[in-house]
């Protein structure tokens, strides 16, 4: 296969195990949903895989294990788009994208033409020329968002990965945002893994789903096999009623499990 | 980039002017020709000697402190993201006066020349590991200016104890009048002697630039952006301390400089941490500069320490920081 994949990834913070024996594929050319309920261990999944928390385990890019955290030649391959969105110093949204060109460019050297045309494309993406030179504190979440965003695919790299890349954002950009990962994917051959919570947003998104609690993988396959799992209700203990409108595929939570009705013959599916 | 020159220069300006100013000004007043005359060697024998023996090392260490200051105060800003970071606030300077003081407590300069920077760089590199390593566990404004409150009073009070068991009174004199922070009657060894460490430090800090650069993101994107983390606070901390230490052993304590001076810049060239180092280098130059001669020309009966002149303008400074940053919070 080619795209990215983890083997027996692990990660122990503070004596507590966060992620276990996680493997899984991501590959080129699609994009890859990780779902699960809160504290499954999505976040230091990626966060290790981004290279910012050490991890036990193997993660490797086509086959070839990626190089040393921290290195430019890992972040020319690996991108990463945190759920945090700070932004320390009020510079414009064209100078936090261009900072997206950092792995790229020599140590003494300055962005070049080729650069600044992929910072322009990238603004153009994310529809956020409009406020290009606008400091990035004054903008709305959405935009600032947006702007971060711009910021991981300025870099062109072969995997991206987003933690909740739609959170802050209201129905049409979270259409379009997720649209565009999925562009980037199939048009670049990318590798894109993003966390989400909205499960309609990920049938409709995501070719696969990884579906996470524990810190544990509980299933992963093509999205609407995991969605259709029994596994689905139980992992987040909520039942789903699944559906579609005008042929998109909707998944929505109906009611709350009781404990002790964590059974797969509980699913429900209605369409 | 564009943007920065015309500042730069009017910055350089600022400082020239300042500088030729304090060559000019003084016991006996000068003309910018005499000085001029006096620099280049030939004129009257004793502005000659004034010029070149007693106002020029003072007004070379006045850039060479100042520019020390304020970039140090850009970098230590742009690591711990935060714009009220200041050597001098956060006790980084006060640790080098600390470690000023223990060599002259030991009488260490009998020993060698750079007994007396290499104890100030060493204090200075320890409160700003310290501050650091706090920093990492406990982000936030609040915990780092109470952790260098912190360390800034332990720093004073181990200055006070090296003051209270001074060998002699000669040397506690020495040391009271060392502290009170002032480049007046300095040699150009003194000039010559920091130098070195100005320029390793300097070049330091000026290499961090794109790192502070990709801290605007925050530290774990940074790190995704190639960023070795590890290795840009090492050499922002040496930075500082060889810049800060150095400038306070010739100099003692001249605080707020660090902090005025990039804030000065910003409105002119922008908020990224890169494009404010070399600004606020030149910046902090012309302000101790400017300040050294304000404080030759005011009319009190003993001259005021150019020390006691910055804290004195900086402190409300800082005050006025703190109000504006209180009230735009949420």
């Amino acid at each position: 296969m080619t795209g990215l994949a983890t083997e027996d990834v692990g990660v122990r913070v503070g004596g507590r195990s966060l992620v276990d024996g996680v493997s899984l594929e991501a590959p080129r050319g699609a994009v890859t949903g990780v779902i699960g309920p809160n504290g499954a261990g999505k976040s230091t999944l990626l966060r290790a895989i981004a290279g910012v928390l050490p991890h036990a385990g193997r993660v490797t890019l086509d086959g070839a294990p990626l190089p040393r955290p921290g290195s430019r030649t890992r972040a020319r391959l690996v991108g990463y788009l945190p759920q945090c969105q700070d932004v320390h110093w009020p510079v414009t949204a064209r100078r936090a994208v261009e900072l997206g060109r950092l792995p790229h460019l020599g140590p003494w050297s300055s962005l070049s033409r080729a650069d600044t045309a992929e910072v322009d494309a990238a603004l153009t993406k994310t529809d956020s020329t409009r406020f290009a030179d606008a400091t990035v504190t004054t903008l709305s979440g959405g935009e600032r968002a947006r702007v971060l965003l711009a910021r991981v695919l300025a870099a062109q790299t072969a995997v991206v990965l987003a933690d909740e890349p739609v959170a802050a954002l209201d129905p049409g950009h979270q259409l379009a945002v997720m649209e565009m990962l999925r562009d980037e994917a199939r048009a670049e051959r990318r590798a894109v893994v993003v966390v989400l919570h909205d499960l309609s947003l990920a049938a409709r998104a995501c070719e696969h789903l990884v579906l996470m609690d524990g810190g544990r993988v509980v299933m992963a396959g093509p999205a609407d096999e995991v969605l259709g799992s029994p596994w689905l209700d139980r992992t987040y203990a909520v039942q789903f009623g699944q559906g579609h409108v005008r042929s998109v595929p909707v998944v929505t939570p109906v009611r709350r499990l009781e404990a002790g009705e964590h059974r797969p013959e509980e699913h429900r599916h209605a369409s | 980039m564009s943007a920065r020159v015309p500042v730069v220069m009017a910055v350089l300006a600022v400082g020239l002017v300042g500088a030729l100013a304090g060559l000019m000004i003084g016991y006996v007043p000068y003309g910018p020709l005499t000085v001029l005359e006096g620099l280049a060697g030939f004129g009257d024998p004793v502005a000659t000697a004034i010029v070149r023996e007693v106002r020029l090392p003072r007004t070379l260490l006045a850039l060479e402190v100042g520019a020390a200051l304020g970039l140090a105060g850009a970098a230590l800003q742009g690591l711990l993201r935060n714009p009220l970071a200041e050597p001098g606030l956060i006790g980084v300077s006060s640790s080098a006066a600390l470690g000023a003081v223990i060599a002259f407590h030991f009488g260490l300069m009998a020993w060698a020349d750079w007994a007396l920077p290499a104890t100030a760089i060493l204090g200075a590199a320890t409160t700003t590991l310290v501050l650091l390593l706090i920093a990492r566990r406990a982000p936030g404004t609040l915990t780092l200016i109470l952790s260098g409150i912190a360390l800034s009073s332990l720093a004073g009070a181990l200055t006070s104890l090296a003051l209270n068991l001074a060998p002699n009174p000669y040397a506690l004199n020495e040391m009271v009048l060392w502290l009170m922070g002032s480049i007046k009657d300095r040699s150009m060894d003194e000039v010559v002697l920091v130098l070195p460490f100005l320029l390793v430090g300097g070049t330091l800090l000026l290499a961090t630039a794109r790192g502070l650069n990709a801290l605007t993101l925050g530290e774990e994107t940074a790190q995704t952006l190639g960023i070795h983390l590890g290795r840009l606070r090492a050499l922002v901390i040496l930075g500082i301390a060889l810049v800060v230490g150095a400038a306070v052993s010739v100099s003692g304590a001249i605080g707020f400089v660090g902090l005025v001076v990039p804030h000065m810049m910003r409105p002119f060239v922008g908020h990224q941490p890169s494009r404010l180092l070399i600004p606020s280098a030149l910046g902090g130059a012309a302000l101790v500069t400017v300040a050294d001669t304000l404080a030759r020309i005011l009319p009190t009966h003993q001259e005021v320490m150019v020390g006691v002149l910055t804290a004195m303008l900086g402190a409300p400074f800082f005050l006025t920081l703190v109000l504006r940053q209180w009230r735009t919070m949420p």
